[in-house]
């Protein structure tokens, strides 16, 4: 901010010149016929654009649902066996809700396999909160999509 | 000024705190309320009942917190898409940033009637 500070000739303003180097990043390693196979593929990559693309469909789906479960027509106050009968009698909201379901569960998962990467320093730990984690999810995938396809509003 | 090793990150920091916060939050929701929806494959009773509690005081405040978690995460979340994918997202940070805390604030207002208004009625009467 102050005035005696070099600024390059272009107008990018720059905290960096020949007296004060920009830090050096090491670069990334080199793939090589050792690296190991997990490595090997864009998996990372491919995670990093599920998240934006789920993400851009889910603020549709959930925040479409939150509004008509909990804002309109009294709230909460409306759900019920029959409200779900109602909307389930639709191939329309079954399809929203298992897209959802998945999406959700996917994008859900993958940020906590994110956070568990960040903080669970222990191989074992990781592998252990990972194998917790994908049993949850994959537990919640199967059963929220068989209710969904098995649903008998005349159960009674 | 304070010395010290402490990453201060300011607004993008704390944002991305408050995005992972939130995240943990809904996705544990999610695995709930994926249990609580499959009781419809016990019964209508079952299913009620639980849903009843759902509609309690207490866990009616606690969906409106829900909402707000929710809220947060889809707008920051398109904040987070918009800096990586728009050439000045980057540049645009904070202020995208702080446009969604205002559309959060508007949107908290204006659903906290409609979501939170049969527990008012039942503490202050109709």
């Amino acid at each position: 901010m102050s005035a005696e500070t070099t600024t390059p000739a272009n107008d990018a303003v720059s905290a960096y010149d020949v007296d004060h180097p920009a830090p050096v990043i090491e670069p990334p390693r080199a793939r090589t016929r050792k690296t190991p196979k997990t490595t090997r593929t864009n998996f990372e990559m491919y995670g990093w654009l599920f998240m934006r693309l789920s993400g851009i469909v889910l603020v549709v789906l959930v925040l479409g649902h939150l509004l008509i479960q909990l804002v309109l027509d009294g709230g909460v106050t409306k759900i019920g066996f029959a409200f779900v009968a109602g909307r389930w009698a639709s191939p329309f909201w079954q399809a929203w809700d298992l897209i959802m379901l998945w999406l959700a569960t996917l994008h859900g998962a993958n940020g906590l396999r994110t956070i568990i990467n960040d903080y669970a320093e222990r191989d074992n730990t990781r592998l252990w909160l990972k194998g917790l984690l994908y049993t949850a999810a994959g537990f919640t995938i199967v059963l929220g999509t068989l209710v969904i396809f098995t649903f008998d509003p005349n159960i009674r | 000024m304070p010395a010290g090793t402490l990453y201060r990150g300011r607004e993008g920091m704390w944002s991305w705190v408050a995005h992972r916060v939130t995240g943990v939050l809904i996705f544990f929701f999610l695995f709930v309320h994926v249990l609580d929806t499959s009781l419809v494959r016990v019964s209508p009773e079952a299913y009620d009942d639980v849903v009843a509690t759902y509609k309690t005081p207490l866990v009616n405040l606690m969906e409106y917190g829900l909402v707000a978690a929710i809220l947060f995460h889809a707008l920051n979340g398109l904040r987070v898409i918009a800096v990586d994918f728009w050439s000045k997202g980057p540049k645009y940070q904070r202020q995208m940033l702080w446009s969604v805390v205002g559309i959060w604030v508007v949107l908290m207002l204006g659903s906290f009637y409609p979501i939170l208004q049969h527990t008012l009625r039942e503490l202050f009467g109709s």
